[in-house]
């Protein structure tokens, strides 16, 4: 039975993908019979041109690509060269690491509750520094050149990226190069970054793919923080896609292949700045200086990783504290007064999108976690490569969203199936499995396999070791990867509005669609649950192993 | 009963190769009872040989040979079917389970109902001289009562065999001596055959049957 394992992950990976990117390349060229597109033909994609501001619609998307992954990977290799193996690493490592598990859109509005002209930065320099008395008539929220959009992506793809990192450090010999480095007279972070960081480098490579891929194409973080006329090219698509107007379909499928190229032009730009980037650590590696005074360097990148955490989790606490405020007029730092009229007004409408949530992450983290196990469980016996396995499980997170996402609908929706929860489970699956099976992979394998040899050796069969030795020794891995695949089932946008298409509602869905009123009460409610369900997730994944196993000593944390 | 001539462990022509290169070549045969050690230095595929015999010989490599035991080649059986005692350097105590769970695990299904069980592996801790450690954490245990509780482990399963791998290599001088004789005591007094892989020729000495070189 495991054997079918990695046929099913491989199958559930890649036929969705294609399959739905088949369904949003046909209907772009006009096909699409269900709606009576029988023929080809480029009247779609002249639709889409024919948008007012497409060319700066597109052109944020593309920047947004390449230049947060830019500067969050620059960020991340110069904190990691600055402080690897010091007490701070370890302190801003364990402050950082928790923003993984903030859903975007919950991140997005912590960021605009702190920044924006009414926001608590602005207050607490407010009257008595800047004199004002009503908030200012900035646009930093949703300005124009999309910067406030971009540092709402920057903060959620420096955690990623520096977690990936952290995983790959312990595959290269770390403090013998630093040492050796320094030896030869080296400054910090020029010795790393010569000697360590292009090892490191191109193991997290498909990880910072599919942070250009997800940037590129982002859509709630642009709808909350991103500019708007004209918006950035993946809102705008939503907003066709959802149009009740059956025959927009053509065009917001042509504008989903857009999308597709957008996100391709982002990735051979990146691979371009590879080539210039590597070419010019050479060209200073080859020239021999020594780079010894960094230390303002590598201030500057702790100051700025720190920063992240800081004003995402300062902007949660606002907005939990929004949530149960009373009066809170500008410039006031703290609300006059607390009160629970918010929770009691939106408790009643809040059960059905909490449900959704709730049973469609549990079900999605509980079939990814089963078919991850079984695939690595089949992958330990065959003990075959795995390279073409790693592409297929990055096949979701490199293909945008709205590029397939949509022609998965329309398979849906014309194939009768429509927005049922199972349909939802499924999509979610798509992208909660490869989280899981990246959290799962590395304990799986440092797994000490003589174990399993001494169970067989008490004549015990491959399914008793599996789950009495195994599985259980595992446990805390295995509930923190479910803790990660809840969280990302939890923050998944576009799939459920798509999919769901209205009817199947979850939390972040809900916030997303509120954040347009502006209601800080209400906003503050959805973004609090939003953060609160992943974080009982990992709560769970804390908590279980240790009472389980409360009087063994070995099975706590290392 | 397996007559004289068939009892024991035999490996007949075994040969253990890495990428087309012969790494380890063994015929031998061992009576119950008695002990073949295997010498070599670390890297010469001699814990690999151990591996083939017991059943988890890593797919990188290749084996082949016939390993008969009670009579019967065992060589293509799959692990669980060999019934090969295993202690390696370290003791592996299962660390999820009391130090009784480790032992319950390993009894054979035919001792039946729950006190029953718990007695068998009660008798077992005294007979190495662990009175009353049954609900005890393993990771609480000194390495030396690890030792012991491993070697208990392994005679409870009732193994066919035993297969040594380094097991007092990591334990110091002074248990080093003591569990290495109980270690032996015991495997003689159930008549089993034993392979054992060292680089201390303390151990071989204290072995006392057959020693061959590899590597």
């Amino acid at each position: 039975m495991l054997r079918f394992a990695p046929g099913i992950a491989i199958a559930l990976l890649a036929l969705p993908v294609i399959g739905g990117l088949a369904g949003t390349i046909l209907p772009a060229f006009g096909y699409l019979p269900a709606l009576g597109g029988g023929e080809l033909s480029l009247e779609p994609f002249m639709t889409v041109l024919g948008q007012p501001g497409l060319l700066r619609s597109s052109l944020i998307a593309l920047a947004a690509g390449v230049v947060t992954a830019a500067i969050s990977i620059v960020l991340v290799a110069l904190f990691v060269g600055g402080w690897s193996e010091t007490r701070t690493f370890h302190f801003i490592q364990s402050l950082v690491s928790p923003l993984l598990a903030v859903p975007h859109a919950a991140a997005a509005f912590g960021l605009a509750f702190m920044i924006a002209p009414s926001g608590f930065l602005a207050r607490l320099v407010s009257p008595w520094a800047t004199g004002w008395e009503r908030p200012p008539d900035w646009l930093i929220v949703n300005d124009p050149l999309g910067l406030s959009f971009m540092a709402g992506l920057i903060v959620k793809e420096v955690p990623f990226l520096l977690l990936m990192t952290l995983a790959a450090l312990p595959q290269v010999p770390l403090s013998a190069s630093n040492r050796l480095a320094a030896s030869l007279g080296y400054g910090r972070v020029a010795g790393f970054l010569f000697t360590t960081w292009p090892a490191i480098y191109r193991q997290i490579r498909l990880a910072v793919f599919a942070v250009i891929a997800f940037a590129s194409s982002a859509v709630e973080v642009a709808y909350i923080l991103g500019p708007t006329t004209p918006a950035a090219l993946p809102v705008r698509l939503v907003e066709w896609m959802n149009d009740p107007d059956l025959s927009s379909r053509f065009m917001a499928s042509a504008g989903a292949v857009l999308q597709l190229g957008i996100t391709l032009a982002a990735l051979l730009i990146w691979l371009a700045l590879e080539k210039l980037c590597g070419m010019t650590m050479m060209h200073f590696c080859e020239q021999g200086r020594r780079y010894r005074s960094d230390r303002l360097l590598r201030l500057a990148a702790l100051v700025l990783i720190a920063l992240t955490a800081l004003i995402v989790f300062g902007g949660l606490a606002v907005l939990a504290l929004w949530s149960v405020s009373g009066l809170w007029q500008f410039p006031d730092v703290l609300p006059d007064a607390l009160s629970l009229r918010g929770w009691m007004q939106t408790l009643p409408r809040i059960g059905n999108p909490l449900v959704t949530t709730v049973t469609v992450g549990l079900a999605s983290t509980l079939l990814s976690t089963l078919i991850v196990i079984g695939s690595l469980a089949s992958g330990q016996r065959d003990g075959n490569g795995t390279r073409w396995k790693l592409f297929f499980l990055y096949l979701p997170l490199l293909v945008p969203q709205a590029g397939f996402v949509f022609g998965l609908k329309l398979f849906l929706t014309h194939g009768g199936v429509g927005a049922t929860w199972a349909a939802l489970v499924l999509v979610h699956t798509v992208f909660v499995l490869p989280y899981i099976f990246l959290s799962l992979s590395a304990p799986w394998r440092a797994f000490d396999t003589r174990y399993e040899a001494i169970a067989a050796g008490l004549g015990k069969s491959g399914w008793t070791t599996l789950l009495v030795i195994r599985l259980p020794m595992l446990s805390r891995a295995i509930l923190v990867a479910c803790a990660v695949g809840f969280a990302v089932s939890v923050g998944q946008y576009l799939p459920t509005v798509l999919i769901g298409a209205g009817r199947l509602v979850t939390i972040t869905t809900e916030a997303v669609a509120l954040g347009a009123g502006g209601n800080r009460r209400v906003i503050g409610i959805y973004a609090f649950l939003q953060m609160l369900l992943p974080f009982l997730g990992f709560a769970f994944a804390a908590v279980v192993p240790t009472l389980l196993f409360r009087n063994r000593r070995a099975m706590k944390i290392a | 009963m397996p007559d004289e001539t068939t009892a024991g462990l035999r490996l007949d022509a075994v040969r253990i190769r890495l990428d087309g290169r012969e790494l380890v070549a063994v015929d031998s045969r061992v009576r119950p009872g008695e002990t073949l050690t295997v010498m070599g230095p670390s890297g010469s595929g001699k814990s690999t040989l151990l591996a083939y015999v017991g059943g988890f010989l890593d797919p990188v490599f290749a084996g082949e040979g016939r390993v008969i035991c009670g009579g019967r080649d065992i060589a293509n059986f799959p692990a669980q079917e060999r019934h090969a005692g295993i202690l390696f350097q370290d003791p592996l105590l299962f660390p999820h389970m009391s130090v009784g769970g480790n032992l319950v695990f390993a009894m054979p299904g035919t001792i039946a109902g729950k006190p029953a069980r718990r007695a068998r592996a009660e008798a077992a801790l005294a007979d190495v001289g662990l009175e009353g450690f049954y609900d005890r954490d393993p990771d609480t245990l000194s390495g030396g009562q690890k030792a012991r509780v491993a070697l208990a482990r392994v005679l409870l399963a009732e193994p066919n065999f035993l297969l040594l791998d380094e097991p007092f290599s990591k334990l110091d001088m002074q248990l080093r001596g003591q569990i290495r004789t109980l270690v032996f005591e015991r495997a003689r007094r159930s008549r089993l055959p034993v392979i054992l892989v060292t680089h201390d020729e303390a151990d071989a000495s204290a072995a006392g049957g057959d020693v061959i070189e590899i590597g």
